[in-house]
């Protein structure tokens, strides 16, 4: 734990040393709240639907530029060879730097809370519940394309690669319930229950089954293991 | 001790080590030498544990890197061939970084901290980025990393190549002192930059070990011949022809003339020391001796003949 923490502090301050941080923030709240004002008034309906709808379009390429750089980058410094030759286990490095990552997601979320008071402002009738399940969902998603990130991210040393890499796979899971017309109806079932949009409109819908959340869980856990084996990797070249 | 067994490594079809065996003891600092591609690195990064050998092992004290690779970690500073830094990181923060991942924090790294700075000679760059910082102190801030939790083996891969004169010889003098007590094991392609600072030199050459010993010992073992320049004045042909003859052990490589000085390349065995020989010949032939330089083998010399010709024994 005390080396994940060590890692986490190193990896949050290298964001705010670079303009990474601030130009994700900026960019992730500007991007939502156009998205967000541009219907919300119109539709005059006191939720935040417009916003939920919207930031897992806006995740597709921004969770991947806060990720590629987070293991690619330190094979291309060449820093992984002091990282790794510090007594801290892989999978310490690999969740330390996660977990960094879903700090920053979670940090874009938080500025996003500022449309939830405008809804306070103007609203009737708020169902504060179906929020906090909107919210829960994002930052759930938000974690999951965060894993497949670090993922792509062990594959190169080349953070462009990286970039590209994790956008397919997230697009992939992303389409994936959009293209179910196009499968043979035997494994519609399970392209169904593979797709992030499945179990996010569950969660989204206040239904908070616990195959939705093994859903996520497993599929970050799997996407985490990958990248560790893939740090291991190196050894055994 | 450090021990290093049969070590043998493969990437593909290239065998990068082909059986590397030796110990470092207490207190002694090595010099790892070899051409670029010898398989330096791929050794100390085994040592290191930053790759797996392919068969083999490294023992620390009753540790081995195959079980006990993080034990051996805690144990061992290194700096990588190129000092990889983070460039956006401040000097300050890497070692607090460093620093914490080794268990120290609050009071014994404030204590630790002082120690590098002050070793390293990093006052004027504490609060720097890194990227801002010259070679000289990079490649100081690269060692103050390794050194900051005072590691009992501190391995360094070619920790003075790319830097002036003046730096090699500030660097060099600082792994000398650090030697005292540590293990140090330095990797160089370039002997004269690790001659002086170490203890014992081991010479690799294709992933095998092709001399290992003190400079001493590697050159009384190398069999080879002196090589002797004489310079000479009021000199007759007769009497430079007749030389070889009359002083045993002498052969003669070369003449040339200069004005009137005659210098001569002369050769003997290297047990062999004919030079009185030679002086008692010059006075009865009337010469005067202008100059009479021995040039011995060199270390240079050695670990050129070991290196390009494939090894010879040495």
């Amino acid at each position: 734990m005390h080396n994940i923490k060590a890692i986490y502090a190193k990896e949050l301050r290298s964001y705010f040393n670079s303009p990474m941080a601030y130009i994700f923030l900026v960019f992730f709240v500007l991007f939502n709240g156009y998205f967000f004002t541009n219907t919300f008034f119109l539709i005059d309906q006191s939720d935040l639907r417009s916003l939920f709808n919207v930031v897992p379009l806006v995740y597709l390429f921004f969770i991947p530029v806060i990720t590629m750089g987070l293991i690619a980058r330190e094979k291309n410094l060449g820093t992984i060879e002091v990282l790794s030759t510090l007594p801290i286990k892989d999978h310490e490095l690999v969740l330390g730097k996660y977990f960094s990552a879903i700090t920053l997601i979670l940090a874009g979320l938080g500025f996003s809370l500022v449309h939830f008071f405008t809804l306070v402002a103007v609203g009737t009738n708020i169902d504060y519940g179906a929020v906090l399940c909107g919210y829960l969902g994002l930052a759930i998603v938000g974690a999951f394309y965060a894993a497949i990130g670090i993922f792509a991210s062990s594959i190169t040393e080349n953070q462009v690669v990286a970039f590209i890499i994790s956008v397919v796979i997230v697009l992939v899971f992303f389409l994936m319930d959009k293209l179910l017309i196009f499968v043979p109806s035997s494994i519609a079932g399970l392209i169904q229950f593979l797709s992030v949009e499945y179990h996010l409109s569950n969660i989204s819908r206040g239904v908070i089954d616990s195959r939705n959340l093994i859903y996520f869980g497993s599929m970050i856990w799997l996407f985490l293991i990958l990248t560790v084996r893939l740090v291991e990797a190196r050894k055994w070249r | 001790m450090i021990k290093v067994e049969n070590l043998v490594k493969h990437y593909g079809d290239v065998q990068a080590l082909r059986s590397i065996n030796f110990e470092v003891h207490d207190g002694e600092i090595i010099g790892f030498l070899g051409a670029n591609g010898a398989g330096k690195s791929t050794t100390l990064k085994i040592m290191t544990s930053f790759i797996a050998p392919t068969s083999g092992n490294v023992y620390v004290d009753n540790l081995n890197i195959l079980e006990h690779s993080l034990a051996i970690r805690k144990r061992v500073g290194y700096l990588p061939e190129l000092n990889p830094l983070y460039g956006e990181m401040k000097v300050y923060d890497l070692l607090e970084f460093t620093a914490k991942i080794r268990g120290i924090e609050g009071k014994s790294f404030k204590k630790a901290f002082s120690r590098v700075v002050d070793q390293c000679g990093l006052e004027g760059v504490i609060h720097r980025p890194i990227a801002d910082c010259s070679k000289g102190y990079k490649q100081r801030i690269g060692l103050a990393t390794a050194i900051i939790h005072d590691p009992k083996i501190l391995i360094l891969d070619e920790p003075v190549s790319g830097l002036d004169p003046n730096q090699i010889v500030e660097i060099r003098e600082l792994i000398k002192h650090l030697g005292q007590e540590k293990m140090v094991v330095i990797s160089s392609h370039i002997l004269q930059e690790i001659e002086v600072t170490v203890d014992r030199i081991i010479i690799i050459h294709q992933g095998k070990i092709v001399a290992d010993g003190t400079s001493q010992e590697l050159m009384s073992g190398f069999h080879g011949k002196v090589q002797l320049t004489l310079e000479i004045k009021n000199a007759t042909e007769e009497s430079i022809k007749a030389l070889p003859e009359k002083v045993a052990d002498i052969t003669l490589l070369n003449e040339s003339k200069v004005n009137d000085h005659v210098a001569l390349a002369l050769e003997y065995p290297k047990e062999k020391d004919p030079r009185e020989a030679l002086f008692q010949y010059a006075l009865a032939s009337n010469w005067v001796i202008l100059e009479m330089t021995p040039h011995r083998a060199q270390l240079e010399d050695i670990f050129r003949m070991l290196t390009i010709e494939g090894g010879a024994d040495a």
